[in-house]
C-alpha cells in the first residue's frame, strides 16, 4: 500500500505486489484451510486428549475415504459449470449391483467391474441428458438422484444385501503397513485426480469449458464431449465409492449415500470451487472435506449432540462462501481506490 | 438561460487509460445535441457519467443548475434524466406493456397487477411514437428494430426531461429511422433535451441543432450544425492523418486461398459467395444485424449451414466444427469478446495457449516451460500491457485484452483468420496496433478477412470490401476507391428490401 505512494518506482513496485497479490490469492483458500485444520486438531487434542491418536485418525480417514473419491468427480463437475446431485444414490446403486453380482457367485473383479461400470452408465445419461437435450445440469442430475435411488430400491426389494464373500472385504477392511487399504485407493484416485486436473491437456479443457462455454466451443474445444465425460467420470468415481463401501461394512444398503451429495457440494466449495465454474481443484475439495470431518469429529468428541454436527455444518459452509465473497469484494474495492 | 444540463471539466480514469480529460458539454432545453467521435473518443463514457452510471473521478454534472450526486442513476433518473443504450437491455419472455414499466406495474388495491391499465397506459406511451405495436405481446416475437422503439418508449414513459440515444438507429431500417427522427424531433419541440449519439453524420446533420465533438478522451469542440460542414466535423473526429492509423495496403493479392461457394444458413433462401486471396485484406460491411457475424461463424463451422461449398486452396473442405476449421489453419476472432472470446476469469497464458493446448502439451500433460514460452513470446510480439502472464484477464485493459484475444489466434499460425470487430471500444493505439499486426499477416500471406461496422476501418484497411445487407452479400467494391456513402448505399440496401 505504501508503494502507491512512492512516485518514481510506482510501476515495478505495483508490478511485483500486483503479482504476488495474486500467488497468495491463488493459494490463500488452501492454505487458509491446512491452517485451520492444524489449528482444529490441536484444539481438539488439547480439548479432549484423544484426537491425535492413531485409532481417532484412522477412523477419521477411513471416514473421508469414500467421500474423497466422490470428491473428485464432483470438482470435475463443478469446474465445468454444472454440478451432479447424483452422487449418493449412485453410490448406493454401484454397491448394490455389485453385491448382486457377486451373490451370483461373478468373480470379485468382474463384479466390482459391474458395480463401476453401473455408475459409469448413470453417469453417460446424466451427460447426454445435459448435453444432447440441453437439460440443465440441476434438472438432469436431480432426475437421475432419483432414478438411481429408485433402481437400487427396487432390485433389492428395500433390503440391504449381506452374506458376500470374504474375500472382498479386504479392500475395505485390509490393511498396508498399518494404513487402511481403503485409504491408500482413495489417496491413489485423489492424487492422480489432482494431477490429471492440474496438468494434463484433456482435464484442462475442463476449465475452460467452465471459465466461458462460448469462448470454448470458439477455441475448438468440444464443450459437449468435455461434459459427457466429466458426468460420465463422477458417475464413475460415486459407484466405485459405493463399491468400496460395502467392501467396508460388508452390507450393501440401497439407502446409503442419503444426502453425501451436498456434503460434497459443500465440501469443494469450501475447498474453492465456485458455482460460476472453471476454478478448484481437487485437493481443495479434499481440504475442504478434512476441514468438514474435523469439525464433525471434534463435536462427537466433545459429545455434541448430533442434531448440532447437522446445523454447524451449514453454518460453517455459508461462513467459508460468505468469507470469499467478501473478501473478493474488498479486493476488487481496494484495486479500484488505487487506480 | 441556464443550461438544461452541463458537464464541466470533467476526468475519468480507466486501469490503463484515461477515458475523459477534463470534458465539457452543455445541453440546453428543446436542443437536440448530437455527441461524435470515433469508437473509444468517451463518447459512452461520458454518457454514463451524464446518467449517472459512472462517477467521475473530478468534475461537475449540473441538472437545472444544480450538481447531481455522482454515480445514482436513480437520482439521475428521478430528476429526468433516462438513457437508451446501445445494446437492449429488455427481459424478452415478457410482454411489451411489461418491459416499459419494469418497476413501476401499476397495481390493485390487492397489490395484484392491474393489467388492463397496464395495457392502457403502454398503449397511450406507444402512440406517441407512432408505432403499431401491441403491447400484449411478448418481446422474443418482436424484430430487434422494434424492441429498440419499446426501449426508447420506456424512456418516454418516465416523463423525461433529458433523453440520451446511444446510437439508437444502428439496427433499424431507413424507414424505421425516419419514423424514430420524427419522433426525436417532436419531443424537442416540447422542450425535452436530446443527446444523439451517432456515427452518421448525414443523420446528424438532418437532425440536430449542435455537436459536440470527443477524440481520444478529449473535447475537441461544440459547433451549431448550421454554421458547419461534415467535412469539419470529421476533421474535428479524425485529427490526425489516416495512414497513421492504417497501415499501406499491400502489393498485390496472390492466390485463391477459400472459396465460398453459394453458402446458405438455415432460413436463407439466397446462397452467398465470394473469394478470399492470399495476403489481402478483405473488408466486410454493412449495418448490424446484416448477416456478417451469421456468415463468418457458418464457415468457421460455429453455425451449421443448409447448403453450400467451402473451398481452401482449390480442395473442398467440410467444416462442421471450430475444431476442425483450427486445424485446417481457420481462425475466427468474435465480435464480443467478453461474451465469447476470452476466458476473463483466467491467466493470460491461459488465455493466450487455448485454442493450441497440443502446442503446450508434452505426453498429455501441459508443460509449463512450454506455456510460458508460448506465452511471452506473444505478450512480446503484441506489446500486451499486463504484470506478468499468471495475470487474470480481467484486470486488463480493455485494448490489452483484445491483443490476448489476438495472441490465441496468432498462436495458431493461421492460414486464414476471420476478425470480427477487432478494435470495437478499445483506445486509438492498440487500435493501430492491431491494424498493423493484421496487415503484417495478410503480408506474410495469410488470408484476413476483417467485419466492421467503422466505416474509416473498413475504407482504410480492406484491399475489396463485401457489403452485405438482409444476409445478402450485395456488392463486392476496391478498397482503394470505395467511399462511405457507397458503402452506406449497399448496406442500407436500396431499393428496401425488408424482411
Amino acid at each position: 500500500m505504501q508503494a502507491t505512494s512512492s512516485g518514481e518506482i510506482r510501476v515495478p513496485a505495483e508490478a511485483r505486489t500486483f503479482q504476488s497479490v495474486l500467488l497468495r490469492l491463488l493459494r490463500f483458500r488452501e492454505f487458509a484451510l491446512i491452517f485451520l485444520i492444524i489449528l482444529i486438531g490441536l484444539v481438539l487434542q488439547a480439548a479432549t486428549g484423544r484426537f491425535l491418536t492413531t485409532a481417532n485418525l484412522n477412523a477419521i480417514m477411513l471416514g473421508f475415504a469414500t467421500s474423497a473419491i466422490i470428491v473428485v468427480g464432483m470438482t470435475a463437475a463443478l469446474v465445468s459449470g454444472g454440478f451432479d446431485l447424483s452422487v449418493g444414490s449412485v453410490f448406493a446403486l454401484g454397491g448394490v449391483t455389485a453385491a448382486i453380482a457377486l451373490r451370483a457367485n461373478i468373480p470379485i473383479g468382474l463384479s466390482i467391474l459391474i458395480g463401476v461400470g453401473v455408475g459409469m452408465l448413470a453417469g453417460f445419461i446424466t451427460g447426454t441428458m445435459i448435453t444432447r437435450a440441453g437439460i440443465n445440469p440441476f434438472i438432469s442430475t436431480l432426475g437421475m438422484m432419483s432414478i438411481a435411488r429408485g433402481a437400487g430400491y427396487a432390485i433389492t426389494e428395500g433390503s440391504p444385501l449381506a452374506n458376500l464373500p470374504k474375500e472382498f472385504f479386504v479392500f475395505g477392511q485390509g490393511q498396508m503397513l498399518g494404513i487402511p487399504n481403503l485409504v491408500v485407493i482413495a489417496l491413489v484416485i485423489v492424487f492422480v485426480g489432482d494431477i490429471l486436473m492440474r496438468r494434463s491437456a484433456l482435464f484442462r479443457q475442463i476449465y475452460y469449458v467452465g471459465g466461458n462455454e462460448d469462448a470454448a466451443r470458439l477455441s475448438g474445444i468440444n464443450v459437449n464431449r468435455v461434459k459427457l465425460g466429466v458426468y460420465t467420470l463422477s458417475g464413475l468415481l460415486a459407484a466405485l465409492a459405493g463399491v468400496l463401501s460395502v467392501s467396508r461394512f460388508t452390507v450393501a444398503d440401497p439407502g446409503a449415500g442419503t444426502g453425501e451429495e451436498l456434503r460434497i457440494i459443500a465440501a469443494c466449495i469450501i475447498g474453492g470451487c465456485s458455482l460460476q465454474g472453471g476454478k478448484g481443484t481437487v485437493f481443495g475439495g479434499l481440504l475442504g472435506l478434512i476441514f468438514v470431518g474435523f469439525i464433525n469429529n471434534g463435536m462427537v468428541l466433545l459429545r455434541v449432540p448430533v442434531y448440532w454436527q447437522t446445523l454447524a455444518m451449514g453454518v460453517i459452509l455459508l461462513l467459508a462462501v460468505g468469507f470469499d465473497t467478501l473478501s473478493q469484494r474488498l479486493q476488487a474495492r481496494a484495486r479500484r481506490a488505487k487506480t | 438561460m441556464t443550461p438544461l444540463l452541463e458537464a464541466a471539466r470533467i476526468t475519468k480514469r480507466f486501469p490503463g487509460t484515461v477515458a475523459l480529460d477534463d470534458v465539457q458539454f452543455e445541453l440546453r432545453r428543446g436542443e437536440i445535441h448530437a455527441l461524435m467521435g470515433e469508437n473509444g473518443a468517451g463518447k459512452s463514457t461520458l454518457m454514463k457519467i451524464l446518467s449517472g452510471v459512472y462517477t467521475a473521478d473530478s468534475g461537475e454534472v449540473r441538472f437545472e443548475g444544480r450538481p447531481v450526486a455522482a454515480g445514482n442513476p436513480h437520482q439521475a433518473l428521478q430528476l429526468g434524466i433516462a438513457i437508451v443504450h446501445q445494446e437492449l437491455s429488455v427481459v424478452r419472455p415478457l410482454t411489451v406493456a411489461e418491459n416499459i414499466f419494469p418497476g413501476r406495474l401499476p397495481t390493485n388495491r390487492w397489490g395484484m397487477v392491474n393489467y388492463n391499465k397496464l395495457f392502457n397506459d403502454a398503449g397511450r406511451v406507444l402512440e406517441q411514437l407512432q408505432v403499431r405495436i401491441d403491447p400484449r405481446q411478448t418481446m422474443d416475437r418482436l424484430s430487434i428494430a422494434t424492441q429498440q422503439l419499446v426501449e426508447i418508449a420506456k424512456a418516454l414513459s418516465l416523463n423525461c426531461k433529458v433523453l440520451i440515444l446511444d446510437e439508437p438507429t444502428s439496427a433499424l431500417t431507413e424507414r424505421e429511422a425516419e419514423i424514430l427522427l420524427d419522433l426525436l424531433r417532436r419531443l424537442a419541440a416540447n422542450g425535452t433535451g436530446i443527446v444523439y449519439i451517432s456515427h452518421k453524420l448525414d443523420e446528424v446533420f438532418k437532425l440536430a441543432d449542435r455537436v459536440t465533438v470527443l477524440r481520444d478522451g478529449h473535447y475537441i469542440g461544440t459547433k451549431v450544425i448550421a454554421e458547419t460542414t461534415p467535412d469539419e466535423v470529421i476533421r474535428m473526429m479524425v485529427g490526425r492523418e489516416l495512414s497513421d492509423l492504417y497501415p499501406a495496403r499491400s502489393a498485390g493479392q496472390g492466390k485463391p486461398l477459400l472459396e465460398v461457394r453459394n453458402l446458405r444458413l438455415p432460413g436463407q433462401a439466397v446462397g452467398n459467395s465470394f473469394q478470399l486471396y492470399a495476403g489481402e485484406v478483405l473488408g466486410i460491411a454493412g449495418l448490424i444485424g446484416s448477416g456478417r457475424t451469421e456468415l463468418a461463424r457458418a464457415i468457421f463451422g460455429a453455425d451449421p449451414i443448409e447448403a453450400g461449398e467451402i473451398l481452401m486452396e482449390g480442395q473442398p473442405v467440410r467444416i462442421t466444427s471450430p475444431s476442425q476449421a483450427i486445424k485446417l489453419g481457420l481462425g475466427y476472432l468474435p465480435e464480443d469478446r467478453k461474451a465469447a472470446g476470452l476466458f476473463l476469469d483466467m491467466a493470460v497464458k491461459l488465455n493466450i495457449e487455448a485454442a493450441n493446448l497440443p502446442e503446450v502439451t508434452q505426453g498429455g500433460f501441459i508443460s509449463s516451460r512450454r506455456e510460458k514460452s508460448l506465452a511471452e513470446h506473444y505478450v512480446r510480439q503484441l506489446n500486451i500491457s499486463t504484470p506478468g502472464i499468471e495475470q487474470e484477464v480481467r484486470r486488463l485493459s480493455g485494448g490489452n485484452q483484445q491483443k490476448t484475444l489476438v495472441a490465441k489466434w496468432l498462436s495458431i499460425q493461421p492460414r486464414i483468420l476471420i476478425v470480427d470487430e477487432p478494435t470495437r471500444g478499445i483506445d486509438v493505439g492498440a487500435k493501430r496496433e492491431i491494424h498493423y499486426l493484421l496487415r503484417s499477416l495478410a503480408q506474410n500471406n495469410v488470408g484476413v478477412i476483417m467485419i466492421s461496422s467503422e466505416l474509416p476501418e473498413i475504407l482504410g484497411m480492406s484491399d475489396r470490401i463485401l457489403v452485405m445487407h438482409a444476409g445478402q452479400i450485395v456488392a463486392e467494391l476496391d478498397g482503394g476507391t470505395a467511399t462511405e456513402e457507397q458503402i452506406m448505399t449497399y448496406a442500407s440496401g436500396q431499393p428496401v428490401q425488408d424482411r
